[in-house]
């Protein structure tokens, strides 16, 4: 939608003497709130919108359908069994709260570590963010069995006397994930105020400007409020840096607390987390790229932006592969036959199929971005990003899956086969967080425009960039290209 | 332009002036200029929080942060008597409070097991700071607030958008028209605005 010149001048160079340009092609702030909102003034999103929409409100639909099915009929419509209880629900559990890790990184660690290209995605990062959560406490509630009694996971007094078990990890992760969904929401709309302010500002409607009237609070940009605004927002980044490494850790007590061999190990915790982070940036990566195309917004999520999650990938995806091989390393050194069987069970046994394809999608895939070419090529950050998000839903499979199928005594062993009615649970998930997501590109500012504006060098009270952008006129920033080509 | 929007407001129903500029520069030295010459009652409408201008309004640190570490210690100290009243064996006590424990045996283990209580307690530290922070900004910003001078003028709208505004309120003891529309004229804002209250 903007007609502006895309990615030229090329802000990937690295160059020590020079920082790049976070926003291309904007030199004042009235041009930086008309584009990024463009999509959400138009009279009419464009038809790809549309269409989209209707696909996720079908599977979302059918992930309705699904639930009431279950419900009347009873958990036997699944394919979990004894020995695997836990089967897809818990699998899908995983995978959309691992998901729903890299937005809370995004916008408090990397806003600890003072990383100010994080402006550009940590919006539509926080909502993804809330959206798999949201995915995420479905499974756990409909896994239960008597959904009716799903209250019992909180601690509420009742004429029963009965507590929850908080030695339980399963109880842990109750307060973990509901904490963690609290504070997200919290952050995201903290942030949001100023931008809903924005929005009111400009409303052409009377509706808009009510709806938005409300939801912005007020907010008219005081600085004494932006003061207290400020110091919030650092404390909410400070609180949720350990909270984020805290709830996948939580999730991974749920496997490593118990005693099958392939669970009952210590490097969980810092191996979910890695995990979960690999897969939230991939997670991104692919809602960034068709967003930043259909809405326009290439000047604000740069191929720097790619870039630089794409190293994020690397880094966490070797580091998952290092667990990965570490599992392997650790159960031959133990010299527990269990833990040994399990390992060589999982790679060579039964379900080999789906460890290999966890290995090639989350190991293998992102080693391709230690090379600057697949890192700036929108079409291998796409299609690699598609792979990592299907190789962390098979790493939660094998995790889940094999452990439970093949333990101590064969006696106990059995298969697992999901239903279809598992399989359309699951695809049914992906429509409840599309169809959230898609409305939230549409009726809420997708980017945060404050922090865009205030990272411009223009930004700066004292006229002179000591800010992020050094260049900002295009004259500038083509002579720079011009004396790196001679 | 350098000159006054007037909209004829009676001096009764004046709420301030306001002075519009368009580069943070120009709010900085308007801001820093307007706490030398000692007025109390003043603001800055941004867009986005400008580095240090905070601190060249004379604005003193919230409390905030204090008020946040007595939420989480609250969380704290919630979420361990919650845990130990409710897993643990019966107090003496325990008449004076409408909470039974319910006793789980899980393989003779401890029902006091101070490391299996770190989570939840972990949790809910997080969970009540984070909620006062957000709570407590609200507070202390006294939003929301729905009805406000300089949400009416039409031209302060844009301060949420590219523009930058020094508010002076009447109410400052050192507010007299002529002397502060003196003021803002010679920071060369764009316009000089005034507020109805």
């Amino acid at each position: 939608m903007t007609t502006a010149p895309v990615n030229k001048p090329d802000n990937t160079i690295e160059d020590p003497s020079n920082r790049p340009k976070l926003i291309l092609n904007h030199t004042d702030f009235g041009s930086v709130t008309t584009d990024i909102l463009r999509a959400n003034e138009s009279p009419k999103p464009p038809k790809s919108w549309y269409f989209a929409l209707a696909v996720s409100f079908t599977m979302m639909s059918m992930l309705g359908l699904m639930i009431g099915y279950l419900l009347l009929t009873g958990v036997g419509v699944w394919g979990n069994n004894n020995p695997v209880a836990w089967g897809y629900p818990i699998v899908n559990f995983v995978f959309w709260v691992g998901i729903g890790h890299a937005g809370t990184l995004i916008s408090a660690i990397l806003f600890l570590f003072r990383q100010k290209w994080r402006t550009a995605i940590n919006r539509f990062a926080e909502a993804m963010t809330i959206f798999a959560v949201i995915c995420a406490g479905t499974f756990p509630g409909i896994h239960i069995g008597r959904v009716w009694l799903a209250y019992w996971l909180f601690p509420i007094p009742n004429q029963m006397d009965m507590w929850p078990q908080f030695r339980s990890p399963l109880l842990w992760d109750v307060f973990a994930v509901g904490t963690y969904f609290t504070v997200s929401l919290l952050f995201w709309y903290l942030g949001m105020v100023p931008d809903l302010a924005t929005m009111r500002d400009r409303a052409t409607t009377k509706t808009k400007q009510l709806v938005y009237g409300i939801f912005s609070l007020g907010w008219r940009g005081s600085m004494r409020h932006w003061h207290r605004y400020e110091r919030a927002y650092l404390l909410l980044a400070a609180l949720a840096t350990p909270l984020v490494l805290s709830v996948h850790s939580v999730v991974s007590f749920d496997f490593a607390v118990a005693q099958l061999p392939g669970w009952h190990t210590t490097i969980f915790p810092p191996y979910f987390v890695a995990g979960a982070i690999f897969s939230g940036f991939a997670m991104v990566m692919t809602l960034a790229i068709p967003a930043r195309q259909l809405w326009g917004l290439k000047n604000f999520i740069t191929m720097r932006h790619l870039e630089n999650m794409c190293k994020i990938v690397l880094f966490t995806g070797s580091i998952v592969g290092y667990a990965y091989a570490m599992e392997f390393f650790i159960a031959w050194y133990s010299g527990e036959i269990y833990e040994s069987f399990t390992f060589i069970n999982r790679a060579f046994g039964p379900y080999g199929w789906a460890y290999w394809i966890m290995v090639s999608c989350n190991v293998v895939t992102p080693q391709i971005f230690w090379f600057k070419k697949a890192r700036n090529n929108i079409a291998i950050i796409f299609t690699a990003s598609l792979f990592i998000n299907v190789g962390m839903w098979f790493e939660r499979f094998v995790i889940v899956v094999t452990s439970l199928a093949n333990d101590f005594l064969p006696s106990s062993w059995g298969m697992y086969e999901p239903t279809w009615v598992d399989v359309l649970t699951f695809l049914g998930s992906f429509g409840l967080f599309m169809t959230f997501f898609l409305l939230f590109i549409r009726y809420l500012p997708i980017l945060a425009i404050a922090e865009l504006k205030a990272i411009m060098p223009i930004a700066d009270p004292h006229g002179h960039g000591h800010s992020y952008n050094e260049m900002t006129s295009e004259t500038d920033a083509q002579a720079e290209l011009a004396e790196e080509d001679e | 332009m350098n000159e006054v929007t007037s909209n004829n407001v009676d001096r009764e129903n004046l709420y301030g002036l306001a002075a519009e500029f368009t580069t943070t520069p120009a709010i900085y030295h308007a801001a820093e200029k307007a706490n030398a010459a000692g007025f109390k009652w003043f603001d800055c409408l941004v867009p986005f929080p400008v580095h240090g201008l905070d601190r060249v309004m004379g604005v003193k640190m919230t409390i905030l942060p204090i008020l946040v570490f007595f939420g989480g210690m609250m969380g704290l100290t919630a979420a361990c008597v919650l845990q130990i009243f409710t897993n643990s064996l019966e107090f003496d006590f325990w008449a004076l409070l409408p909470v039974v424990g319910y006793q789980y045996d899980v393989s003779g283990k401890p029902l006091l097991a101070a490391a299996a209580f770190v989570p939840v307690a972990f949790e809910m530290t997080v969970l009540f700071s984070a909620l006062t922070a957000v709570f407590g900004t609200m507070f202390l910003n006294k939003l929301p607030m729905f009805y406000h001078p300089t949400l009416k003028h039409e031209a302060l709208a844009r301060a949420t958008d590219d523009r930058f505004f020094l508010i002076i309120e009447a109410r400052d003891p050192k507010f007299s028209y002529e002397e502060v529309e003196a003021f803002m004229l010679s920071l060369n804002p764009e316009t000089v605005i005034e507020l109805e209250k």
